[in-house]
């Protein structure tokens, strides 16, 4: 048996709050290629950055090749031979495919002068050991993103890699493209090279991989050899058993429809979605990233343009151009990222709660504090908001209690219709639960909500009916009691079933 | 786990020394150049200086009052010092032309067409406001020309007209510029602090993005910050006119600096989204202090520009240090 | 994928089209409004251009960088008056006395060095505080305005030496100095900025700072040698200028700044930084100089100039934008 090509053990990595990897221990061998699975979350982008050398572990050891290793930044990985291949593009758009190959190791004559003969030619034969179509002097901006993810993959190939890590690769790339990719991966298997390939596409892990790793909750949850396991398996491994169900959903008495969608379609976001959501029902929305969940939530707030298909609220027609539109006719969201988009960071937790009706809570022509502070206390309590006062700044609050902060100033403007964008990203179990016990007591007083989560316990403890998408399409939606985690997953990951149950 | 809440504990208490520091440390230096100051020269703190300074800073106050609104959102204003030449330049000649009742409310209206056309640019169509800024400075400046024909502008019958009473009169032993900036600060302070209007501006300067979520028109209010930052700079045009009752078309010259310190000095960040009229007042006559401080030990108005330099970089330093906790930039 | 071309294109080959509609505009408009007998395209007018372009063309050539950097340089005006009140004065320290006209050389050195020094002193600050290029070379443009006035005052620095201005006036085969300097500083700064190391780094640096810092590029040093070399160019400029006009005065310069950024913007580099070109900004700065001729040559005045070049900084700044949208799918924030 030969010695792994690179190989982790019991890595911690911790962060203000959270425990983010929990004593991982992880191997790839030479010529494998290694999937690595588990939910948002779950761990697996940590880490890869400490594989990578963006991160420092705060226990374990990194072996190369069984020596022990410090992966003490991006470079100094890539010199080891460890090569991450970043979902988000880092090119120069400026520059010519060459230069963003050698980036930072640009082949130099004398004065300083890039030598172009040398640099045109190791490119060259990068490129071709790629099979790409495209000329190192080609200016990367121009590239399609599936190119200039090529682009990507070649600068780690500069080097000798011992090791390469595919970070979700196949996000953006057509069916057509995948396979070229897969033509890379093999390649580079048959070379010796470990390869690492991160992803939630079952389809994908299944064709290419030789081993499945499950990631939960930072800790490793086991392997499979995929020539031995099947979806069905590895999705039990990455929900494991411990789905607390004794939130079973108790139905409400539904109301009229607040919300009816017909034929909403945003460019290439999202198409033909169509769904209602009545008084009293919580709509779960579940998907990959990119699925277009969030953006079907910005369009119906108005901050992006529908292309086609419309919007009732109440049975009317509304144009909601703008989220001053949308909160007029009583749409509010909780966005997804509370602290870019929910909160002013710089503001006390009075004056975040107050904001969308600021110019209604006034004496005269001042802003009346005693109204505010009234507003505020009525979702301290209802929320349970733990903060000593008002003053406090949002952002010195803790993650759950900053999320309370966003839902409570929604609340107060009684929407008709709530959509809430990942209700607890980044939250710790207790406050967790809290926040999905308010969401069906908010349902049960008769507000419609949206969910949108990519984390399967949460969907299935909040929703009275599951959305799920996939590529910008509704491919299935569940009630309460037909969904299961596994066709739930099955459904996001682009697999349509055979029968319909 | 323990190993790494020691860590914590360490960073977080240099950041907050660093805070600390940034907080206040202009106000120590302020205090080490007021002693300074009055050991090299005993005038200086004496209630006729005193006031001289507060009264020559109510111009350059004023215009500082109306730019703070603006820095709050997160924006710049690097035209207002030909803005003011222009303010001063028009009501001086309307002044003659059509009588100083109607010379000033006309103004002011010119003036504020200005802003609001910059207010435009920046809120609605988004374009960065360094670069509209400085092509208005140059724009307005070019504006001052053309209508001035190039010659210095001077009211006719200096001695019997009561505009001179903005410029240069007393009430109650009060200069009254110095009553006019004062009252400006007052109405626009409580404006910014206590109105609707005002949140809305500190929103959009802490997070815009947030701001826009939270329906807050973000387009109209940085317009606006805009077309009060026109309305002040419009007041700093009639004190100054009303002062000198005949003016050269560049005294505005290079004023946006100073506003630009001033409300700097004052604590106000760069980023936006903090700051107050009151805190921008003290950075005034921080500025105004040093100012004459230097004229009163000797050192000529230029050795002013050298102190405000170092100022503005160690003030903005501080307050950048702050945000990152840590001193010097990570970059390698 | 036509589209974008098709933007591309206009976008890089906007600022030539914009020349030709000038000449075209001034000769013709010159025909009916122009004070003089002569056309607007004579031959020795357009020889003319050339030489009014080198002071701010050189200094543009050096902004071109540092806005690829995504940074902006405001202190330039001052420098450029600071070096020369260094030249100037220099030719009449007593420690040169015997030199001769060897002195000359010297004080060109002293002002290229001042200029370098300058441009240190902004690179680092902003390298080590962190504190963004814009405040501090706003701060620089102040403090760097007041040393110009500390030396002598309100005063103008004058010093006349005939050799030097017949040096500065002299020309090869019709061509005077300043052309051949911007020209040749124009080759070696497009020289450096596709062909070296240096060069391509600087494209990256602007795009994606953290990329590049990942990549292993020294982002810091980088920026400071970009500070440096647009303070030499500074210098050079005013050398070039003053070592025929003799005479500074300590408000020379100022919101030269404004003239070279509108210049390099007009050109089609672009304030985020990340992209731009050096022959471009050349054409910027030929198509400033060529609308203030070209206004001039028509009657309107340095006010009319003014008003003019500052709509225009406006202008193209919008049209930047616009060409930029990502269309119908933005997120309206």
């Amino acid at each position: 048996m030969s010695t792994p090509a690179l190989r982790l053990e019991n890595i911690v990595k911790t962060f203000p709050g959270v425990r983010a990897l929990d004593g991982v221990s992880f191997e790839v061998m030479p010529g494998e290629v290694h999937a690595l699975l588990g939910e948002n979350g779950a761990g697996k982008s940590t880490l890869m950055k400490v594989l990578g050398g963006i991160y420092q572990p705060n226990e374990g050891q990194i072996y190369i090749e069984e020596q022990a290793s410090k992966m003490a930044s991006p470079l100094d990985a890539k010199s080891k031979g460890v090569v991450f291949i970043h979902q988000e593009l880092s090119l120069a758009d400026e520059l010519t495919v060459a230069e963003n190959i050698y980036l930072g190791e640009l082949p130099r004559k004398s004065f300083g002068r890039v030598d172009w003969a040398t640099l045109y030619a190791n490119s060259a034969a990068i490129l071709k050991r790629l099979n790409c179509g495209f000329t190192p002097q080609t200016r990367v901006g121009s590239l399609s993103i599936a190119n200039k993810q090529m682009v990507e993959i070649a600068r780690a190939l500069t080097v000798e890699a011992k090791a390469v890590i595919f970070d979700e690769p196949t996000a953006s790339l057509t069916d057509a493209e995948k396979v070229v990719l897969f033509d890379i991966i093999t390649d580079l298997r048959g070379q010796g090279v470990g390869i690492v390939y991160i992803s939630h596409r079952m389809d994908e892990i299944f064709t290419i991989s030789d081993r499945i790793s499950v990631l939960r909750d930072g800790s490793y949850r086991g392997s499979l050899i995929t020539a031995d396991t099947n979806e069905d398996e590895v999705t039990q491994l990455m929900i494991g058993r411990s789905l607390d169900l004794t939130h079973a959903i108790v139905p409400n008495e539904l109301g009229d429809v607040a919300l009816s969608v017909e034929g909403l379609s945003c460019g290439s976001l999202f198409q033909d979605v169509s769904f209602q959501v009545r008084a009293g029902e919580v709509v779960g929305f579940y998907g990959l990233v990119g699925a277009g969940r969030t953006e079907i939530a910005e369009t119906l707030f108005g901050l992006r343009s529908a292309t086609a298909g419309t919007v009732k609220i109440s049975g009317e027609d509304v144009q909601v151009n703008s989220p001053i539109d949308a909160i007029s006719q009583g749409i509010s969201l909780v966005p997804e990222d509370r602290k870019q988009q929910g909160l002013v960071l710089g503001m006390n937790c009075r004056d975040n709660m107050t904001l969308p009706q600021v110019a209604e809570l006034t004496n005269g022509p001042f802003v009346s504090h005693a109204k505010e502070v009234d507003i505020y206390n009525v979702y301290h309590d209802k929320l349970e908001i733990k903060t000593p006062s008002w003053k406090q700044l949002a952002g010195n609050l803790s993650g759950g209690n900053q999320q309370k902060i966003v839902i409570g100033k929604w609340l107060s403007m009684a929407p008709k219709v709530l959509i809430v964008d990942e209700p607890t990203r980044g939250i710790d179990v207790g406050s967790k639960s809290e926040i999905h016990k308010l969401i069906r007591d908010l349902a049960a007083q008769g507000y419609a909500i949206i969910v949108i989560s990519s984390e399967m316990p949460e969907v299935l403890r909040v929703s009275d009916r599951v959305i799920a998408m996939f590529h910008g399409r509704i491919m299935r939606e569940f009630t309460a009691k037909e969904v299961t985690e596994d066709n739930l997953v099955q459904a996001i990951s682009g697999i349509i079933p055979d029968k319909v149950a | 786990m323990s190993e790494l809440t020691i860590l914590q504990d360490s960073a977080d208490r240099r950041k907050a020394i660093v805070a600390l520091f940034a907080r206040n440390g202009i106000l120590i230096a302020f205090a080490v150049f007021m002693i300074g100051f009055t050991l090299a020269n005993e005038r200086f703190l004496s209630l006729d200086n005193v006031l001289g300074v507060v009264r020559s800073s109510a111009i350059l106050g004023c215009i500082a009052l109306g730019v703070t609104f603006v820095v709050i959102s997160g924006n710049l204003d690097l035209s207002v010092g030909s803005m003011m030449s222009f303010s001063t330049i028009v009501v001086l000649d309307l002044h003659d032309k059509i009588g100083p009742a109607l010379a000033i409310p006309v103004m002011f209206a010119m003036t504020m067409a200005l802003g609001a056309l910059i207010g435009f640019l920046v809120g609605y169509l988004k374009l960065n406001s360094l670069i509209v800024t400085l092509g208005m400075l140059s724009a307005i400046h070019g504006l001052t020309l053309t209508y001035s024909g190039g010659k210095n502008m001077d009211i006719a019958d200096k001695e019997g007209t009561w505009f001179s009473v903005f410029g240069q009169g007393t009430v109650f032993g009060l200069p009254v510029p110095v009553i006019i900036f004062v009252t400006l600060a007052l109405i626009l302070g409580v404006f910014l602090a206590r109105t609707a209007f005002g949140r809305k501006v500190y929103a959009v300067g802490g997070n815009g993005v947030a701001a826009t979520f939270s329906g807050i028109p973000r387009a109209r209010v940085v317009f606006l910050t805009y077309v009060i930052s026109s309305f002040c700079v419009a007041m700093a045009g009639l004190l100054q006119a009303s002062r000198s009752l005949g003016s050269q078309n560049t005294v505005g010259q290079g004023l946006e600096l100073d506003v630009l310190a001033a409300v700097i000095l004052g604590g106000a960040s760069l980023l936006g989204g903090s700051g107050t009229v009151f805190k921008t007042v003290i950075g005034v006559l921080i500025l105004g202090f040093i100012t004459n401080g230097l004229l009163l030990v000797g050192l000529q108005f230029y050795v002013q520009y050298v102190v405000t330099w170092v100022i503005i970089i160690l003030a903005v330093w501080l307050d950048v240090a702050a945000k990152r906790g840590r001193l010097w930039s990570p970059i390698a | 994928m036509k589209n974008e071309n098709i933007k591309l294109f206009m976008a890089k080959g906007a600022i030539w089209g914009f020349i030709i509609l000038e000449l075209i505009f001034f000769s013709v408009a010159g025909e009916f409004f122009s004070l003089s007998d002569k056309a607007f395209m004579d031959w020795d007018n357009m020889l003319l251009l050339f030489k009014q372009s080198a002071p701010i063309g050189i200094i543009a050539l050096g902004m071109t960088i540092i806005m690829i950097n995504g940074n902006i340089d405001l202190s330039v005006g001052a420098t450029f008056a600071l070096c020369a009140v260094v030249m100037l004065d220099s030719m009449t320290w007593p420690i040169f006395a015997g030199l001769g006209n060897w002195v000359i050389p010297i004080a060109w050195a002293l002002a290229l060095i001042t200029g370098m020094v300058l441009g240190l002193i902004n690179g680092l600050i902003v390298w080590k505080t962190g504190v963004d290029a814009f405040i501090v070379t706003l701060g620089s443009m102040l403090g760097f305005r007041g040393l110009v006035f500390m030396y002598n005052g309100e005063n103008p620095t004058s010093h006349l030496n005939w050799t030097l201005v017949d040096m500065a006036e002299a020309d090869i085969l019709g061509v005077e100095t300043p052309t051949i300097i911007f020209v040749v500083c124009t080759l070696l700064i497009w020289l450096l900025m596709t062909r070296t190391v240096h060069g391509r780094n600087a494209y990256a640096v602007g795009d994606n700072r953290e990329a590049a810092v990942n990549a292993g590029i020294r982002v810091g040093p980088h920026m400071v040698w970009n500070f440096v070399l647009i303070g030499f160019l500074a210098a050079l400029s005013s050398v070039v200028f003053y070592s025929s006009s003799g005479s500074v005065n300590p408000n020379d310069g100022t919101l030269y700044e404004l003239w070279v950024i509108t210049a390099v913007v007009l050109g089609g580099t672009k304030l985020v930084g990340g992209s731009g070109s050096v022959i471009s900004t050349f054409g910027g700065v030929i198509a400033i100089q060529l609308l203030r001729k070209g206004l001039g040559h028509i009657g309107a005045d340095t006010a009319m100039v003014n008003l003019v070049i500052g709509l225009i900084l406006i202008a193209v700044l919008f049209l930047d934008q616009q060409l930029n949208r990502k269309g119908k799918e933005e997120l309206k924030v």
